[in-house]
């Protein structure tokens, strides 16, 4: 039974455990996206990153994937972690804007501009679809095919497939092509028709996870000399 | 053109099995030399092949496909009797590896992952060949030729297109 430390809570926890398991455990939430409870593991999505490791050597994992040891020490959202998730999804959103799943997430997180240039594709490559052909439906008949920019998702020589029973599992798992948000529009690529405008409000102390933004007390509103000496304390402790 | 393509096509489906068999046993049903040896032989791979190979070694199709396509040296469409790779890493890059692929694009006629109409040709890009020191770089038939200029390759294409003729 491993011990480790997730946001500060203490816990011993089976081997056999993804970290992702571990944060559900004790009801921290993680984003996923290509995570499926009834699936093999992948880590294609990198949504559910976390950052592991004291001090100056942290390193960013993806939670879904990577088993608990003894002593780790796991932070779920560091301003690290919240800076690289935030890109992560401006790059799914960039690739295919128009995913109810992606927009939702990206209201939830907080993120309030895309970069990059809009692609307007229909897939994002998590390769749920791909996963529950094989391992659910026992069919094998979808794969990705080429790679790269050219990278695709279909059946051999693009023809229907001998082995496709025409189950729609496929379609049902995939969070980007069939549930399409209708808020998303060319001239402004992020929807954020969900976004909440009921915000957490600042506490008086931060630390590297309490502050909901991810910012560690740069926007100025939490930054007092008084908080600023307990930040002090903290650290030497 | 139609008619010699048919042909081989039908060759292929006959000597299927006893040349797999030997592939198969030879590399002990591992796949990708499997398809190496079909890709040396028929300079492509043909779909029937692949859907045997699939058979013959228990596994699905999609596999056997998205490897055949993952992988640059294989190819699903016939290429050239020669294939003619031009290095555009950094050092033939600056050395004037592009001026190398203008040359041949004017020569042949076709763009770079393109074949000839009378399927003598493969024009084909890498990044780095590993000999950046007799740059710029070109390989014909895994025989490299290092300090190319513009009327050296002008020189190379026309021996090969004179043996050619004199095969003829």
């Amino acid at each position: 039974m491993p011990k480790i430390k997730i946001d500060g809570i203490e816990f011993d926890c089976p081997e056999y455990w993804t970290i992702l398991d571990a944060a559900k455990f004790i009801g921290i939430n993680i984003p996923t996206l290509c995570y499926h409870e009834g699936l093999s593991t992948w880590g294609g999505c990198r949504l559910c990153i976390v950052e592991i490791g004291k001090d100056i050597n942290t390193k960013l994992v993806s939670s879904c994937t990577f088993p608990v040891q003894e002593g780790l020490y796991i932070r779920t959202a560091s301003k690290k972690v919240i800076k690289a998730r935030k890109m992560i999804l401006e790059l799914l959103i960039a690739q295919n804007p128009t995913a109810k799943v992606l927009q939702d997430l990206a209201s939830k997180i907080g993120l309030n501009k895309i970069r990059f240039k809009p692609k307007w594709e229909n897939c994002i490559y998590c390769g749920l679809c791909i996963r529950m052909c094989e391992e659910q439906m026992m069919a094998k008949a979808i794969g990705f095919v080429n790679r790269g920019n050219k990278l695709k998702i279909t059946t051999p020589f693009d023809k229907n497939s001998e082995d496709c029973r025409r189950c729609g599992g496929c379609i049902y798992i995939c969070p980007a092509c069939t549930i399409r948000c209708e808020g998303s529009h060319p001239e402004s690529v992020l929807c954020n028709g969900c976004y909440n405008i009921l915000q957490p409000t600042c506490l008086d102390v931060h630390d590297n996870y309490s502050c909901w933004m991810g910012l560690e007390g740069e926007c100025g509103i939490c930054v007092t000399t008084s908080t600023n000496q307990k930040i002090n304390e903290k650290k030497e402790i | 053109m139609t008619q010699s393509k048919k042909n081989v096509e039908e060759v292929n489906i006959i000597i299927d099995e006893v040349f797999l068999d030997k592939s198969i046993k030879k590399h002990g049903n591992f796949l990708i030399p499997i398809l190496q040896d079909i890709q040396e032989s028929y300079r492509y791979l043909p779909e029937e092949y692949l859907i045997k190979v699939a058979e013959k070694l228990q596994i699905p199709l999609i596999n056997v496909y998205g490897v055949a396509t993952f992988y640059q040296s294989f190819g699903l469409v016939p290429k050239g009797e020669h294939i003619i790779t031009v290095c555009l890493g950094t050092a033939c890059y600056i050395r004037g590896g592009t001026n190398m692929v203008d040359v041949l694009t004017k020569e042949l006629n076709i763009k770079p992952g393109e074949t000839t109409k009378d399927k003598k040709f493969t024009l084909e890009t890498v990044h780095c060949l590993g000999c950046c020191a007799i740059s710029p770089v070109m390989v014909i038939d895994d025989k490299i030729y290092g300090n190319l200029t513009r009327a050296k390759l002008r020189k190379i294409l026309n021996r090969f297109r004179e043996n050619e003729e004199k095969l003829k």
